[in-house]
């Protein structure tokens, strides 16, 4: 069959059909702004993990078992539990959030789209800011409502719940962040998992140690805010700083 | 203002101990297409890449309405559109959503234009599908389309005849003319038989 094609200038700009020599045909104005192409990225990367949930399932399972295995293992008794209970509550965070880290940037590299990010003429910086930000709402936002249920099961009292949700989010904001810069350099990498633990891990001691503090004053009914602040500033830290260098990394990995 | 117009002058690259390429200068200007040609590995997808500045040549540059692409990347990759070895596509999406993201990153389209896009190369009927399930010349044509809506006049095409039938590549070959009639610039490479309109191109021939 011969099927005719035509001419699709008019069809896909409105501006007129004829294609003069004179008039170029390109339509700067219709340039999307680069809110507009982060809010794009963003979507993109929540409507994939919706459609690939184990990827999602993942820490979350993880971080579940993890924190649940502990009272098991050790001993049913609650003042003994609620002193662990800090540690194992970010330790068990900090792993489950380098667990997911692996997906953040790897499908998009084997198919181009991490090409055509840094193709498209917008700021690689906001895209990688809006993936960072999608990551931490898929990984970071869920390890934190489920923090509550893990800390239950690690004795903490119900009144510490709300200060560990928040020490959680704000401190998985701070990984997620360091992530993307450890993710993107370990790109062109195989079996990058151990060299990307590597490079990532004593980058994120600070939030260990300040979101374990927030959540041991929690439990005892100190005051957190300073820990918790601490923690924000880290993550204030990786916003300015992380997509930056995620970026530079990910120009290096397509090279 | 400045013409469009690409000026390549005197590109060497290695990558590791191979030199990959060595002296490659050309000039486009608008309405024209340059085939890029030469045997498996002669460095067709190095060329391709080193002019969108995805990599930088050893020696040599590229100039991009006279001026060095270096200079203002983001203008330099807003007037061109990249085509590789493979659609950049996610399987989890379909045709219609792929195109909806990749293409609205760079510019705002309504979705009439993307209608007719998804018309245009024939993909009317399966453009609500994953593109996991699609073919491969399915999804070559899907690519086709976002090419079609990016309105850029730059195209750099890795062969983009790959598993298309002998529709999709007329289909390729109008594309082609089209950006051409419009004053838009063409570097491809292309080593597959051509359509016959394909056939008066400019020419370089890279060696292995």
């Amino acid at each position: 069959m011969n099927r005719v094609v035509t001419p699709i200038a008019g069809s896909l700009v409105q501006t007129d059909t004829a294609p003069s020599t004179q008039t170029p045909a390109w339509p700067d104005t219709a340039q999307a702004s680069v809110l507009e192409a982060a809010r794009l990225a963003l979507a993109r990367d929540l409507r994939l993990a919706f459609r690939k949930r184990d990827q999602l399932v993942q820490p979350l399972a993880f971080y579940a078992m993890v924190t649940m295995l502990f009272p098991l293992s050790i001993s049913p008794e609650l003042s003994r539990l609620r002193e662990v209970a800090p540690g194992v509550l970010w330790a068990g965070a900090l792993l489950a959030s380098l667990l997911a880290l692996e997906f953040l940037f790897r499908d998009d590299a084997y198919d181009g789209t991490l090409e055509q990010y840094a193709l498209s003429g917008q700021s690689l910086t906001w895209l990688m800011f809006a993936k960072t930000a999608a990551h931490w709402l898929l990984t970071g936002l869920p390890l934190a409502l489920m923090a509550p249920l893990a800390g239950l099961s690690l004795g903490v009292p119900a009144a510490a719940l709300p200060g560990i949700v928040v020490a959680v989010a704000v401190g998985s904001i701070a990984l997620s962040l360091i992530g993307s810069i450890g993710a993107a350099l370990t790109l062109g990498v195989k079996r990058s998992s151990a060299l990307l633990a590597l490079l990532t891990l004593p980058l994120s001691l600070p939030v260990l140690i300040f979101g374990a503090r927030a959540t041991q004053l929690a439990i005892s009914g100190g005051p957190l805010l300073a820990p918790l602040e601490l923690l924000a500033a880290l993550a204030v830290l990786g916003v300015t700083l992380a997509p930056l260098a995620a970026a530079a990394a990910v120009r290096i990995s397509l090279e | 203002m400045h013409d469009e117009r690409l000026d390549v002058e005197n590109l060497h690259l290695w990558r590791g101990d191979r030199h990959v390429l060595r002296g490659v200068s050309f000039s486009l200007s608008r309405g024209e297409c340059l085939q890029v040609t030469g045997p498996n590995g002669s460095g067709k997808t190095s060329l391709l890449r080193t002019l969108s500045a995805l990599m930088y040549p050893e020696e040599g540059r590229v100039l991009w309405r006279g001026q060095d692409v270096r200079a203002d990347l983001a203008a330099f990759h807003g007037a061109l559109a990249y085509l590789g070895h493979e659609p950049p596509l996610k399987g989890e999406l379909s045709a219609r959503e792929n195109l909806r993201y990749w293409i609205g990153v760079r510019r705002r389209i309504g979705s009439r234009a993307l209608e007719a896009a998804l018309e245009l190369v024939g993909a009317g009927a399966w453009c609500d599908r994953l593109v996991r399930t699609l073919s491969a010349g399915q999804r070559r044509r899907v690519a086709l389309a976002g090419l079609a809506l990016l309105m850029v006049p730059l195209w750099l095409l890795d062969e983009p005849t790959t598993n298309l039938d002998r529709e999709g590549q007329q289909l390729v070959a109008d594309l082609i003319a089209e950006q051409r009639a419009r004053g838009g610039m063409v570097v491809a490479a292309l080593h597959h038989e051509l359509p016959a309109s394909l056939r008066d191109l400019r020419r370089l021939e890279l060696r292995a």
